[in-house]
């Protein structure tokens, strides 16, 4: 295969004395769509952070599209094409749906300060750029009817799918989804598995998940990483994870013959 | 372009308010003392809106407004009397002055956040009356003599350009930007905002229009005092937008022309004039925690009534 777009090599972050994680190695070809499954505390949202710039990792190297990215801030990793949304949902909540994407889709305009403050046609023509970029994605995810709503109105479902319409405003080559299916009901998650196959297809996305629904994730995933204690225990197709014993041991606790 | 013929409308609108009072001056009808109110609230204005681009847009708990309006009123009354410039010119170099003076403070103190951002702030405020206090070319405590030279039309159109592109500003990608670090730091931060540079940006833009007010505040009275930029005229412009409600430009606009008019009447009772001040904030508070206005705009109440059709910002 050709170069990874994402290679994470030998990546940790120590917390004062706690190792969060650490000897962390993943990579991510174009196009694929990959889960990260773990036990609740085992470091994957915390290699989230990392991957996009909340944390620094005090070891080892990120390069995303031939860039280092673990010394960048995390507005500079958006704008080299990774994007993200959280695992407790952090919509702008006083904004309107409309203005939760646009201020997204904000690094991809470019009309300056002074042409908005002097209301130039460069501000007129970039708004309205703006907005009808921002609208094409709240169709995606059927939240057009809801554009003019405060996001913090929204039920928790739409809130899960404008926190993804809006990481999509971003503009990136590689999506990483928290948990994107927390508190869904069945349906709903096979809604948004529908969804995601589709963004996936429409933008050539390349898509990292972090999900505690194994149906979601063996359902989708065409390769899987596990963690626990912030070790990375196993990597392989969602078959070879089923089987592994590490991975069965980290779940369910070691065999006892009794 | 949808969006300016509403900004016309509104513009004429102030425009024909500024001829009124120009006329009721010219003609005599009102006295200095009434003209002066409407120097002095136009200023207020002013530092009211550029404060709530602070706060209210951008969520930088600021209380150290003052600091700027000092570094404008000092630096601009330098340029007419000590450097003999044109009055326009020294209202510029103040602005720019103070501008400048917000990037240098704005820098390392937004970095902090809430309750140590407002104690750094209030400690630069400080500093600055302190320096000049002890500046003996400035007059040090004793103040320093301006001429009278601020006008109502240098008021009124130092408010209107005031207004104006902070309103601008708001209803943009790059306002958008600050109001997003408003609501979630992270978040913002995660979609591609450069946060460092949007809360430096709005506090340049808070400053160098307080450091605008500052040059017509200066040259509204005869004599400019450190004690006149201290902590407690912070906390004047901080209660014009907290009142108005924070995120709302409108809002600050009402508070502060509310709050120069009742400020004005209740000088008429020294013995109690703090007293009632001080419960019509309680009063507000108690009943409208959220300010005045909210976070609404006083243009949200006229789209309401034309509804159905495509509302637009």
């Amino acid at each position: 295969m050709n170069n990874p777009l994402l290679k994470v090599e030998n990546v940790g972050i120590q917390f004062g004395g706690l190792k969060a994680v650490q000897g962390f190695d993943m990579e991510l070809f174009e196009g694929e769509l990959v889960g990260l499954i773990g036990p609740n505390g085992a470091g994957k949202t915390t290699s989230f952070n990392m991957l996009t710039g909340v944390y620094k990792p005090t070891e080892g190297q990120i390069t995303f599209d031939g860039k280092v990215t673990n010394k960048m801030s995390p507005h500079q990793v958006t704008k080299s094409g990774v994007s993200r949304t959280f695992q407790n949902i952090r919509l702008f909540k006083e904004l309107t749906v409309l203005d939760n994407v646009k201020v997204a889709n904000h690094s991809l305009a470019n009309h300056s300060l002074m042409s908005s403050v002097l209301r130039l046609p460069a501000h007129f023509k970039g708004e309205a750029k703006m907005e009808q970029q921002s609208i094409e994605f709240l169709k995606i995810f059927e939240l057009d009817k809801y554009k003019d709503e405060l996001a913090k109105n929204l039920p928790y479902g739409m809130q899960r799918r404008l926190e993804i319409a809006r990481a999509l405003a971003a503009g990136p080559k590689l999506l990483l989804l928290d948990e994107p299916a927390a508190g869904m009901n069945p349906q709903e998650t096979r809604a948004l598995m529908d969804l995601i196959a589709l963004i996936r297809k429409k933008f050539d996305l390349t898509i990292l998940l972090i999900e505690h629904d194994m149906g979601l994730v063996m359902g989708i995933c065409e390769r899987i990483y596990v963690l626990d204690h912030g070790q990375l225990i196993a990597s392989g197709t969602p078959e070879e994870i089923r089987s592994n014993k590490k991975v069965i041991e980290a779940y369910l606790g070691e065999e006892v013959t009794i | 372009m949808k969006i300016s013929k509403p900004f016309w409308i509104y513009t004429m609108i102030a425009i024909i308010g500024y001829v009124i009072v120009q006329v009721m001056i010219s003609s005599g009808q009102l006295d200095m003392y009434y003209s002066n109110l409407f120097i002095t609230m136009a200023i207020n204005v002013m530092l009211a809106v550029s404060l709530h681009l602070v706060i209210g847009i951008t969520g930088q708990f600021s209380i150290g407004h003052a600091g700027f309006l000092a570094v404008g009123a000092y630096i601009s009354a330098i340029c007419t009397m000590q450097l003999q410039l044109p009055f326009i010119v020294g209202l510029i170099v103040g602005a720019v002055v103070a501008a400048i003076a917000g990037l240098i403070v704005g820098i390392p103190t937004l970095r902090l956040r809430g309750d140590y951002l407002a104690i750094a702030t209030l400690g630069f405020a400080e500093i600055i009356r302190i320096i000049f206090l002890n500046w003996d070319y400035v007059g040090g405590a004793a103040g320093m003599q301006v001429m009278q030279q601020t006008t109502w039309t240098y008021a009124f159109f130092g408010m209107l350009i005031t207004i104006i592109v902070i309103s601008n500003f708001t209803r943009s990608r790059h306002g958008r930007a600050c109001i997003a670090i408003r609501e979630d730091e992270i978040a913002a931060d995660a979609m591609g905002i450069n946060i460092t540079y949007y809360k430096v940006l709005a506090f340049a833009i808070g400053s160098l229009f307080a450091g605008l007010a500052g040059g017509l505040f200066s040259h509204n009275f005869f004599i400019i005092q450190p004690a006149q930029f201290g902590f407690l005229k912070s906390f004047d412009i901080l209660i014009y937008v907290v009142l108005g409600g924070l995120g709302s430009l409108s809002g600050a606009v009402i508070a502060a022309v509310a709050l120069t008019i009742i400020s004005l009447y209740l000088q008429d009772f020294p013995e109690t004039r703090m007293i009632i001040y001080s419960l019509v904030l309680i009063l507000v508070m108690l009943y409208r925690p959220v300010g005045l206005m909210g976070t609404k705009e006083i243009t949200d109440l006229f789209k309401r009534k034309r509804k159905g059709g495509d509302v637009h910002e």
